[in-house]
């Protein structure tokens, strides 16, 4: 029978069940109709969202809700911009407060961004872990933005995060999983014992081999917004992205064969008609 | 009155609560969050939570992210 993704198990983070194994974020696209075309192409069901001040001045503007479907996708808002603890667990709360207005699933849970400087974007890990023990006291199920490090992964999870999420590489710099190993043992650390604790790699993917790639590690999901937004066809890069998503995945469950240094030949050597090489 | 809005000045009237703003400033209170003083004001608060001269209050949505 052929493997049909849909009726393998899905991803589950904390309460949430999700059907794609690809979070895809709404920012940086040319117009909300170019990116509510994209969500739809790439199969998430899972769409980050940031929080910002309401435009008073221009109260004419688009709003990003009127061009998602909130019963069609579960919402998971972000801290991104903040740079401290503080800040994160303030932001965490206002997006919180949104989402319980507009009666989406997502009002439970955050994905957590405290970032360090703003050139690499690369996460605060202290920042971080303070954040998440906090927001985890407050009831949300946190999803932690990460360095690939083991360590802090482990102590993230230690402190209460419902996933870890280490980045592949800095945000919106396409250079993919940069360091394989740390996500291995990262793999290691965070499901011994525990094999279904949801690990996604979040950010730094730019192509869809990036993607297949991290599947390929074992990791649960891959979360990103630039390589389908500021791709040149953003509609055809979020189909290239689901297939991505879904041929790591299987590629991942089938068992890879090892790599060797020498040829193994294909086709038998018995009844050869032909005489080798010495 | 005067306080802050999103960074900007806002003249209220003495004793106007957070539902009042929210009107004045013509939003959809179900998409949005009110902080007062870095303090989340929770919706079932906006009628009766009263601004003072001088409060700061962030009014936000949601946007495109990642």
């Amino acid at each position: 029978m052929e493997t049909d993704l849909q009726t393998q198990p899905s991803l589950t983070i904390g309460t949430h069940t999700l059907h794609s194994r690809l979070i895809v974020g709404t920012g940086k696209y040319a117009n909300y109709e170019l990116m509510g075309e994209a969500l739809r192409r790439s199969g998430t069901d899972c769409i980050t969202v940031a929080v910002r001040r309401e435009r008073l001045i221009d109260a004419a503007g688009n709003n990003l809700l009127e061009f998602i479907d909130t019963q069609r996708y579960t919402l998971l808002p972000n801290t991104a911009g903040c740079f401290s603890a503080d800040d994160a667990v303030r932001v965490a709360r206002l997006g919180r407060e949104i989402l319980v207005g507009i009666e989406n699933p997502g009002a439970d849970w955050v994905k957590l961004e405290v970032l360090s400087d703003t050139k690499t974007l690369l996460p605060d890990p202290i920042a971080t872990l303070e954040a998440t023990k906090r927001l985890v006291a407050d009831g949300f199920q946190v999803l932690c933005y990460s360095t690939d490090d083991p360590v802090i992964a482990r102590r993230l999870k230690e402190a209460g995060a419902t996933s870890v999420m280490p980045a592949g590489s800095p945000i919106g710099s396409g250079q993919g999983v940069l360091n394989p190993n740390n996500i291995r043992i990262c793999l290691e650390y965070l499901k011994e014992g525990d094999p279904d604790y949801p690990v996604i790699i979040d950010a730094g993917v730019g192509t869809a081999s990036d993607v297949t790639l991290a599947m390929e590690l074992g990791v649960d999901g891959v979360l990103l917004n630039t390589g389908i937004a500021h791709a040149l066809d953003p509609l055809q890069m979020a189909d290239a992205m689901r297939h991505a998503t879904e041929a790591g995945r299987l590629a991942y469950l089938s068992g890879r064969i090892p790599k060797k240094l020498y040829a193994t030949a294909s086709s038998p050597d018995e009844g050869v008609i032909t005489s080798k090489p010495r | 009155m005067q306080l802050s809005v999103n960074g900007r000045k806002h003249e209220l009237p003495e004793g106007s609560t957070v539902a009042e703003l929210i009107a004045e400033l013509a939003l959809d209170p179900r998409t949005l969050a009110v902080e007062r003083n870095l303090e989340l004001v929770p919706r079932t608060q906006h009628a009766q939570t009263c601004l003072e001269e001088g409060d700061r209050i962030e009014v936000v949505t949601l946007v495109g992210g990642g």
